[in-house]
């Protein structure tokens, strides 16, 4: 038997449901939907891939916490484009037009002894999820949370729950010490603390900084890089960053880097490549 | 009987200096009358090879002759038997080498327009906006997941959803096709056409899940838990690169880079869709295939005043199809063949400037059969660009081995499968397309598609 029918417009399948977008400090948002599937996989270090409406940029945002029980995914953002902008219009019950994860590998969670993390900007919820495992897996764990003054920083609380200390650092020292984390740190190791492991998770300068200072004292240091994505499935080439001399891709080979073996000066201009068109995009 | 037509019915398309400046599809098809007449030509063999040379053994001589006949309907029905994305296949199958290299009028004229009359049938049915649905067998009780929806799984569900399984697309990215979406260009292929080839399917009742990267949200032991058998489509993965200095500056774009922004992304147009892309004045794109024509003519519609192909070996070795090249001759791409890139160059903010080629000349034969290019020494040049596009190819995506290591893969990275089956060495595992033999076409695809149809339809039925 032949059934005849008309063409209909293609729909989009399965969009996700914010369940709650609040602004946390000026400009820094956090969100948390409903994505069971992808909160059941979600591991420390990984990222999801957000399209806020039809017009908007894959955008690759970190995942800061999760749920596998209720089934939901948080992450934190800054609105800084045309397409963080539009997500930070969207609240609780609206739609996201695409969601994707978990992507990347995961952070490596096992004993290291010391554990220092770094976050700043939407880094301070990358970092939270790393360090809880860390804290679970028998680690020391000191934070540096960094933000040009205290009302910029959030997850305080939720930070000093899961590490053994908090260093706050702010450039106005209206919380922690004057300045950025990674002078807090050089102090810290030049006093002759012991530090097993670093970890950042931020603004490239931020990584790039932190890795100068603990390059001379020898210590493992993990960087989350956040080059340019386009698809974040190993497809376009887009994300690539040379380690030690190789290229690779931050989608399916990172995103978490030596970061001493990054070629950082590549990095940073890649990533300035579309300043102008942002600033374009924005226009509407 | 009349004499036949020494050449093909030419297809009308738009001139080339006004297409240069829109994204509108080329060609603009036959009309009924052309359609007709060009059907005519086929001699309606009684031994016929061209069906010989199709991946999809799709019935031609039948469905031309309904087209002869003026019976469209039936036509477009047979067609449909064999192959499901009849209007995808008419645009972008390389027939020159597979139906219409067969062709008897051939022999001593220009072959029948195969490609053209498929297109045809298939703008005929979506120009009626009423598609026959086909008739299904009755349900299996069977579930089958397919990974990728592009034009092996898609193949591979049709097929399947019609011998009565139940079928789960699961496809990484934001919308369906796969590389007919990201990477052919909308003024070669439509994506309104693909779009409506895949609502087909889902009319046949296959289900599509998008936003779903198989191997990170979901395991293939996982899948193989809920379902009877796995398909693995999942196509092209990362790109190659020349591995040249400079070659990570600014303005430097894979070739999947630059048509995933363009079109899966919309950059063409930017900035009400907010991905960037960068209109170069001066793009050089590298390589000779079909994807480096594609590029180069994007960057033609994206404004550049010289787009550069670079090459390494000369006209004749390069794998683009004909109609590709001479579409690109006509818009005004410049070819520069013998030279090899060897070093780009860049300005204080890493913005590139230019590309340094090697001259070369051609050697004796390799393994491909074509004439190696050799190096002439001290003969480098370069070329002024502000865009540099690097479309040598790609490897097989690493998503699906990378976190499936019972699965067995070749050098480069691809699944092995078996040629007749296209069974991988996980049992209830096949795979097919781009994924198992490297960056291939879009009817190869297919063809792989059919042939893992066939061998899942078999061990589902045979399975105890």
């Amino acid at each position: 038997m032949i059934k005849v029918f008309s063409l209909r417009k293609l729909k989009n399948a399965d969009m996700v449901e914010i369940l709650e977008r609040i602004q946390i400090a000026p400009n820094v948002h956090s969100c948390t939907v409903e994505a069971p599937d992808v909160a059941r996989k979600a591991l420390p270090g990984q990222f999801v891939i957000i399209i806020p409406d039809e017009y908007s940029e894959r955008t690759p945002i970190t995942i800061a916490d999760w749920d596998a029980k209720k089934g939901t995914i948080t992450f934190i953002f800054l609105e800084i484009g045309a397409s963080t902008q539009k997500l930070a219009e969207l609240n609780s019950g609206d739609l996201i037009y695409s969601f994707t994860g978990p992507l990347g590998k995961p952070m490596e969670i096992k004993k290291f002894g010391t554990v220092a993390l770094v976050g700043g900007c939407y880094g301070i919820g990358g970092i939270y999820p790393v360090a809880r495992a860390l804290k679970k897996s028998g680690n020391k764990v000191i934070c540096f949370s960094e933000a040009r003054s205290k009302f910029l920083l959030y997850w305080n609380d939720k930070l000093e729950e899961v590490s053994d200390e908090v260093r706050y650092a702010t450039v106005d020292g209206s919380l922690g010490i004057k300045g950025h984390s990674h002078d807090d740190m050089e102090e810290y190791l030049k006093a002759g603390k012991k530090i097993d492991r670093v970890i950042a998770i931020g603004c490239t300068f931020m990584m790039y900084r932190v890795s100068e200072v603990t390059r001379p004292f020898g210590i493992d240091t993990i960087v989350s890089m956040n080059p340019v994505m386009i698809d974040g499935t190993g497809m376009c080439g887009a994300c690539r960053v040379v380690v030690d001399g190789e290229t690779k891709f931050a989608c399916v080979d990172g995103p978490h880097f030596e970061g001493h073996k990054i070629d950082w000066d590549i990095i940073m201009s890649r990533r300035k490549a579309y300043l102008e068109e942002e600033i374009i995009s924005q226009e509407r | 009987m009349a004499k036949i037509s020494p050449r093909k019915t030419p297809m009308r398309e738009q001139p080339a200096k006004e297409r240069i400046k829109n994204y509108d599809e080329v060609p603009f098809g036959y009309s009924h009358e052309e359609a007709i007449v060009e059907a005519q030509r086929c001699l309606q063999c009684k031994n016929p090879k061209c069906i010989d040379g199709c991946p999809v053994e799709i019935d031609i001589p039948g469905f031309i002759k309904f087209i002869a006949e003026k019976k469209f309907r039936e036509g477009v029905n047979l067609l449909k038997e064999k192959n499901i994305l009849p209007a995808i296949c008419g645009r972008v199958c390389p027939q020159e080498d597979q139906c219409e290299i067969k062709c008897i009028v051939g022999i001593k004229n220009e072959p029948v327009a195969i490609g053209r009359l498929e297109r045809f049938l298939a703008d005929w049915e979506r120009d009626e906006d009423e598609i026959e649905i086909p008739p299904k067998s009755k349900s299996t009780g069977k579930k089958v997941v397919i990974v990728g929806a592009g034009p092996a799984g898609i193949t591979v569900a049709a097929d399947l959803v019609r011998l009565g399984h139940k079928v789960d697309i699961f496809e990484a990215l934001h919308q369906p096709g796969g590389v007919l979406v990201y990477g052919i260009p909308e003024f070669r292929l439509p994506k309104a056409i693909v779009f409506k080839e895949i609502d087909f399917l889902k009319e046949m009742g296959v289900r599509l899940f998008t936003d779903s990267v198989i191997g990170m949200v979901k395991s293939i032991d996982e899948l193989l838990n809920e379902y009877d058998a796995t398909f693995l489509g999942t196509g092209a993965g990362l790109p190659w690169f020349l591995e040249v200095p400079g070659e990570n500056l600014n303005g430097i774009y894979s070739a999947n880079e630059y048509l995933t922004r363009a079109n899966l992304m919309k950059a063409y147009l930017f900035p009400r869709y907010k991905t960037p892309i960068v209109r170069g004045k001066r793009v050089a794109t590298v390589g000779g295939g079909n994807v480096a024509m594609d590029c180069a003519r994007t960057a033609l519609r994206l404004g550049a005043e010289k787009s550069i192909i670079v090459y390494r070996r000369s006209r004749t070795e390069m794998p683009a199809r004909d109609e590709e090249i001479h579409h690109a001759e006509e818009e005004g791409i410049i070819f520069k063949f013998l030279s090899n890139p060897a070093a780009f160059h860049g300005d204080k903010n890493r913005w590139v400037k230019e590309v340094e080629c090697v001259q070369m000349k051609l050697g004796e034969p390799d393994e491909s059969g074509r004439r190696r290019p050799v190096p002439i020494p001290d003969a480098n040049f370069r070329i002024p660009i502000d865009v540099g596009i690097i479309a040598i190819g790609n490897s097989p995506n690493p998503l699906i081995p990378s976190t499936t290591p019972d699965i067995e893969t070749g050098k480069w990275g691809n699944i092995i499968t078996d040629p007749e089956t296209g069974k991988t060495s996980k049992p209830g595992v096949f795979a097919g397309g781009d994924v198992a033999t490297g960056a291939a076409t879009v009817i190869l695809a297919m063809g792989a598609g059919k042939i893992a149809a066939r061998g899942i339809h078999d061990y589902l039925m045979n399975k105890t």
